[in-house]
This record gives structure tokens, sequence and C-alpha cells, in this order.
């Protein structure tokens, strides 16, 4: 796919609503569109974190393995999701494993590059961490609610 | 003195013709009023009746059959008490009083020319459903239709063998989610605020109806918030402890309402300030 | 006897107050009065003005009610006791209809019969009771048959009141003490030493038609003017005040206001208040069944907000702190009432007052709530001007 379609994919993301130009600039030169069959692992559990995906199409199943249970998902991401925040949080290693669970398209992005230029620019860095901060808002919200176990009956005992 | 049929606090006796069941609390009634009455019982989406187990007690149940067809009524009740135990319990053939409908009711009218969108969770798909039904037989007045609906688990999802005829219109969006899945689920998996973002919905013209458990609608009344639907575009349905269902009892006053005769559907920035006090 | 009209009061000795009694009683009423039971006056059966209280009257306050004698040996001396009209007008256990549940459901029985009723004794703050549960069950979408049934043939024989209770209001919430409507006859009792008599103000058509069963005079501008200057002179006795100005937008505001807090340390949720209350309506309703199982009934009862069952959903209540149902009760009476039936649920009788075991005040509540405004207003203005 050509630069300025990935620009335009990348300009109309939410993620990077109201970036400016040379950043956006820079996250087109550290993008590359990737695709993952159904049931491939896209990251796993303790690996280095160094890429975040924009999901373009397809559902990723995040997931951890419990001994006694096999691998359970705690949470599915889809179409226009931002898969990772890992890569920008010391010690940049990845939670959770993450799989596709049908056919995905995505773009990835080169997370260990932006890492180093956020270090020398720090307006990038501010820029990158407000909105990995809006998605982690979010995933914490939904798991605090998830936590909840609000579809309880709350007078018989839980299965 | 003979109990009047005007009478609301007489129940009317209605036989159970079938029982479903939905999951394992979880069952859905189906009554006729055993002197085939002309209409069966007539409603509109959101109302709910007071069903009555001879001998054993009274609880509202909301309506969840097709209003478009009251000739056979409807109700999802899912076992949380003695009398709804009971309830679930009742065969095929056994007779239960019937008080109702009493209540507001969704606003499928007024939603006419705009998006729907509807979020539930739990059991909160039972009220909503006569209100689905409603669109679903008069789709042409409304623009892109959208149901979001969340449970527990894969197995407590109500209408199974339904959604997925629902999902087969081509008009209709429908998304279902868990909050924890079980082997062989390869659906979404999140609570039902995460279908609310990616939904393509224009939300300057949009009517969002949402029920289920409070918190849930709390957490969802917040995304709807954030996606720009205003308030007064906003429905949600309320419970709270009913017991005449005509304004005489006083349990279910919620501040100045009272959910049986102001609600049980409400429109939200009506209550907004009320919904967001602490035990009221 | 001159026929009475509606417009012209009438007279009425002390010693021909038995007449008026006997009137209803011959027209088949069951008359209801005030006597004195295990040291306070409350509503009974009354066939004999000597069962009346006559000589009594009361002390009250916070959390105290106390029968003395009067210096003048009025009838109608006491201000109010415990009990008021809703006792009979809204049964405290009532049946609401007797079903046969064998090969189907049949209702048998509706609600139980209520003979008819009439009320000697009702003071203002008690009419204005009566009017607002009319409102509540009478007035809506639906109408309750068992109230309808006891309402729409009860005669009132209402009293203006010579004494001013040490916690009534009703002044405050122009509820009194001068009863203006809702009775058949109003009397007010003048006496005089040489003269122990009764001024009637005729209401209906049918308290025209009982006093012509009663002997009687019209009465006189003399007499009419004594009656005025009692019913003045209660009138600046009052035992409490309440600010009712925007009372109801100040409650909305303060749903968290501390007071609450203080209030809940010392409120026992024991539910007097609601009890004695002459507008308070809440029931909860019972279904029975008989040992065979073949009769079930429905049966309703008087109930609380102060209950932890009263706000029960599936898990728990949702008004589980004492702090939560003092508010429910409090905001309930003074401000939700206004935008349910379009009028104020509170009377100022000030029963909850006397009867409350721990003595609180819903006129001091409100009053406290009011000033604690002010004090934010004040200390906030003040902060402004020196910045």
């Amino acid at each position: 796919m050509a630069a300025e379609s990935l620009e335009r994919i990348l300009g109309e993301h939410p993620f990077f609503g109201g970036m400016e130009e040379p950043y956006l600039q820079l996250f087109v030169d550290c993008a590359s569109n990737v695709r993952f069959n159904a049931g491939e692992v896209i990251f796993r559990e303790g690996e280095e974190a160094n890429t975040f995906y924009l999901i373009r199409h397809g559902r990723v199943a995040l997931e951890t393995s419990a001994p006694e249970r096999g691998p359970v998902v705690i949470q599915t991401l889809g179409e226009g999701e931002v898969l990772g925040w890992s890569w920008l949080v010391a010690p940049f290693r990845w939670r959770f494993d993450a799989r596709a669970t049908e056919v995905v398209r995505a773009i990835a992005l080169d997370g260990r590059c932006l890492r180093g230029r956020s270090e020398e620019d720090h307006d990038l860095g501010y820029e990158l961490m407000k909105r990995c901060a809006q998605v982690m808002e979010q995933r914490l919200q939904a798991a605090r609610f998830q936590l909840l176990d609000v579809y309880g009956s709350g007078v018989r005992s839980k299965r | 003195m003979m109990a009047s049929l005007s009478d609301p606090m007489a129940p009317r006796p209605f036989r159970v013709q079938r029982v479903r069941k939905e999951t394992y609390d979880t069952f859905t009634l189906e009554l006729d009023p055993p002197h085939s009455a002309a209409n069966g019982l007539s409603f509109a989406p959101g109302q709910f009746n007071m069903v009555y187990v001879p001998g054993v007690g009274e609880v509202p149940i909301s309506i969840s059959g097709d209003p478009g067809r009251p000739a056979t009524l409807v109700h999802t009740v899912r076992s949380v008490g003695t009398v709804t135990n009971k309830l679930c319990a009742r065969g095929r053939g056994s007779m239960l009083g019937v008080r109702g409908p009493f209540g507001s009711s969704w606003p499928v009218e007024e939603a006419a020319g705009s998006d729907v969108v509807i979020v539930c969770g739990g059991i909160g798909l039972a009220p909503l459903r006569p209100a689905l039904y409603h669109i679903m037989a008069h789709r042409e007045k409304y623009g892109r239709v959208i149901l979001l609906y969340g449970a527990r688990t894969p197995d407590d999802l109500l209408y199974k063998t339904e959604l997925p005829k629902w999902r087969g219109h081509f008009d209709l969006q429908v998304e279902v989610t868990v909050d924890a899945t079980s082997n062989g689920w390869r659906g979404n998996v999140g609570v039902v605020t995460t279908l609310i973002p990616p939904a393509r919905f224009d939300p300057e013209n949009t009517v969002a109806m949402v029920c289920g458990p409070e918190v849930m609608m709390r957490f969802t009344l917040l995304e709807l918030e954030r996606r720009g639907v205003p308030a007064e575009n906003t429905f949600i349905s309320m419970e709270r402890n009913m017991q005449c269902a005509v304004g005489f009892c006083g349990h279910c006053q919620f501040g100045p309402t009272f959910i049986c005769k102001d609600g049980p559907v409400f429109r939200y920035d009506r209550i907004q300030p009320i919904f967001a006090t602490r035990e009221i | 006897m001159r026929k009475l009209s509606q417009s012209e009061p009438a007279v009425l000795e002390r010693d021909q107050l038995q007449w008026l009694l006997q009137a209803l009683i011959n027209r088949g009423y069951r008359v209801l009065g005030p006597t004195v039971r295990d040291r306070a006056v409350v509503y009974d059966d009354l066939t004999s003005i000597t069962d009346a209280p006559a000589g009594w009257t009361d002390e009250q306050d916070g959390g105290t009610y106390r029968l003395k004698k009067s210096a003048n040996g009025a009838l109608f001396g006491y201000s109010h006791g415990p009990t008021s009209p809703k006792k009979f007008l809204h049964p405290s256990v009532v049946r609401m209809w007797r079903a046969k549940i064998r090969n189907g459901f049949h209702i048998e029985e509706g609600p139980e019969e209520a003979a008819k009723l009439a009320f000697v004794g009702v003071r203002s703050c008690e009419l204005h009771a009566i009017a607002v549960q009319d409102k509540v069950f009478l007035d809506g979408k639906y109408s309750d048959p068992i109230y309808k049934a006891r309402r729409e043939n009860a005669f009132i024989v209402a009293v203006n009141c010579g004494h001013a209770g040490g916690t009534c209001f009703c002044v405050s919430m122009n509820t009194g003490p001068k009863a203006t409507f809702g009775f058949d006859l109003a009397l007010t009792e003048v006496v005089d030493p040489e003269r122990h008599y009764f001024v009637v103000e005729i209401g209906t058509k049918l308290g025209v038609d009982v006093m012509d069963n009663v002997p009687h005079k019209a009465a006189s501008a003399e007499e009419k003017a004594a009656a005025e200057r009692i019913v003045a002179r209660t009138a600046r006795q009052m035992g409490r005040t309440m600010d009712t100005n925007g009372i109801k937008e100040l409650l909305y505001r303060n749903y968290e206001n501390p007071r609450w807090d203080a209030v809940a340390k010392r409120c026992l949720t024991c539910g007097n208040c609601t009890l004695v209350c002459p507008t308070c309506f809440c029931t909860t309703v019972e279904d029975v069944t008989d040992l065979a199982g073949e009769h079930v009934e429905r049966w309703r009862r008087l109930d609380s907000c102060f209950t932890m069952d009263f706000s029960y959903i599936h898990g728990g209540s949702v008004r589980s702190t004492p702090r939560a149902r003092y508010r429910q009760w409090m905001t309930h009476k003074l401000a939700t009432w206004i935008d349910q039936f379009g009028a104020s649920g509170c009377v100022g009788c000030g029963r909850c007052i006397t009867w409350c075991p721990v003595g609180i005040d819903i006129t001091e509540e409100a009053g406290a709530i009011r000033q604690s405004e002010e004090l934010t207003e004040r200390s906030m203005t003040r902060g402004r001007r020196k910045s």
C-alpha cells in the first residue's frame, strides 16, 4: 500500500486525532501493514513489547493461561481499537498473550523507534503519553466494571 | 362487595401455555387468558405486569412479548426470590394472576426518523425485546438500528435462538459480548460498554434505550455521553421495590417519581440528578 | 325553628351536644370522637358526650405528651392525640379481596365493607390531612376503593382549636387553626364563667339537615365575635414555626447536607412519626393462603419507609442507612410530595415531634438546613470581599 494511503488511514484514526503534521509523518515512517491468520499469536506474555497495532479488521483476544483452566480470554478487541500500550511503559513487556481469533489486518507501529524519539523530543513523548493514557483509562474502567460482576443475582451463590 | 374489573388490585386469571428455559435461572412463560378474551393483554413496549402466584405472592415483571401480537402474554422471569422461584417452576396449565399493564413505555414512536441504539445487560434485554419487535415491524421508519447486548457468560444469554436470527437481518446490527468466556465462545469478551465506541450511529440523531442492572446503566450512560448522545435522547428503565403498582403503597418512590406510574421508563435528563444521588 | 342555611352560624349549648351525637347515630353513622384512653386522647366510638375528654388539655413538646386538667373544663381543650381520622379512612389492616383457587382463580369477595363514619372533633390540620390523602387516593389515574368507600359517606364535625399544642405549627403551613373547608359542621367552643356554648358553622346541605334534629338558635354577633377571638388567640400561640419559602428547592439542593448525618445519629428508625402522621399513607401488601390451599386472600397493612424492608430489591435495600431513610421521610413530606400531588404533605400538626422518642423536630431540621445554606453563603461572600 502506498505511503499516502497509510498517512490517510493514520490521520483518520481516532488515536492520532489532533496530531500535528511532522509527528504524523514520523508515525507513517514507522508504520507498516500486517496481517495475521485466524489462531495466529500476535505476541506472548513476557516478551519484549516493541510494537503496537491499530486493528483495521478482525478480532484479537487478550488471553492469559491458568494452569487448570487453559487459556482464558480476558477481553477481545476489534476494528478501530488499539492493541498494546505496554511498549510505552517500563518494563516494556507484554502482560498478556494476544491471539487473532479470525483473520486480522492491522497497522503495526514501531514502538521501540517511537520510544527512542520520545526521549529526545519530549513534545512527541507527551503527545504519545496523552493518547496512551486515554486507552489505559478506558481499559481500566472496563476492567473495573467487569470486576463488579453486575449480572450476578446477588441472592443465590454464583456458579 | 365484589372486586370489580376496574379494581386495580384484583388480578385476572391467566393460564401458562408454555415454559421455555433461557438459562439456569431464567425462564420465559407464555400465558393465555382462560376465557380467550379478544385481545389478550394489549400493552406498550417497556410496560410491566404484577404477576401473582396464588397463595405465594406477587412480583412486577416486564412484558417481553411482541406488542403487535398481544394475544399471548409473554414474561421472562429470573428466579431471585420466593415468588420468582415458584413462578419459574410453574408448569403448563397452571394458573397465575395478572394485573396490568402498568407504567411508561419506550419511545418507539418518537424515535421514528432517528438511529436507534439499544444497550442492555443481563436480563435487561427482556423489557427491551418488545421495543425491538416494534421497531423491526416498522423498520422503514428508523435509521440505523443497533442492538448491543452484554451478559455474564455465554450460558447467561437470553433468547439464544433469536439472537442469531436478528443478527441475520441485513438492516439490524447486533453485537453481543460476555464478561467472562467459557470454552467454545468465539465472540466478543468484555463489558457491554466496550461495544459502544465502535458502533456506527449518528450521536446527534440517535435515540438510546438502556436497560440492565443500575451499575451497568451508569457505565453505559457515561459511554453514550462520551459519544455525544444527548441526555434528552437517552431512555432508561428503573427498578425499585414495588407492591401495588398504582401509586398507593409508596414503595417504588424514586425522588419525586413513582416508578410504577412515572416510570419504569424515564428520559434520562429528567431524572439525572436523582439518579446520581446515593441511596435515594 | 327556622330552617338554617349554610351561611348562618348557629349556636348550641353544651348540654345540647348530645342531640348532635344522637342525630348522627339515628342516621346510621358510626360516630367517632375523642376520648381518653391510656392517658392520651384518641379517636374511638363515641355514643355519649360523657365519654368525651371534658376538662382535659395536653402539654406537648419534643418526645413529650401529658394530659393535664384544664382550667375551664372545655370538652375540646386538648389539641390532638396520636390518632387521627386516618385510622378509620385508611385502616391499618384491611382485606383487599378473597379468592378461591381450586380449578382456576376466582375472586369471591372484594374489600371489607365499611360502616358510614361520622367524625366529631376534627381539627383544621386534620381536615387538610384528609384533603391531602384525597389527592393521593382519589385524584390520580386509579382510585383506591377502600379509601373511597369510607371517605364518600363520611360526615365531619370539625372543631376550631381553642388551645394551640406545644408542637403545633399549622399557621406556618397555612392549615389552621380555623377550619375553612371540608366539614359538614364546624364548632368553636366558648367557655365563659356563666355559659358554655358552641358556635356552629354549617359547611354543607347535609350539615343543615342534621342540625334540623338538634335544638339550636341562630348565633348572635357577640357569640360569633367571641368564637373568632378564641381562634385568633390560638393562632398566636403556636408552639413551632416553619419557614416554607422555597422549601422544596431547598431540600432538593441539600441531599448531601451534613445535617442528615447529625439527625441520623439520633433517629431510631422506629417509625413512630409515620404512624402518628395524618398524611403518611404507605402500605404493604400481604398474600395469605388457608391451610388447605383452597382460598387465598390479599391483605393490606400500614407500612413505614423507616423499615429496612421498605426499599428491598433482590439482594438488598436501596436505603440501608438511617440517614437515607430519615432523609427520604422528611424530603418526601416537605418537598417531593409537592411535585407528586401539588401540595405539601405536612399539615403542621406536630405529632411527629411529640411522639418521636428522641424528640426529633421536623421544624428544627428544616430550619437547620436552611441556616446551613445561609451560613455558607455568608462565608463565601466574606471570602470574595477579602480578595
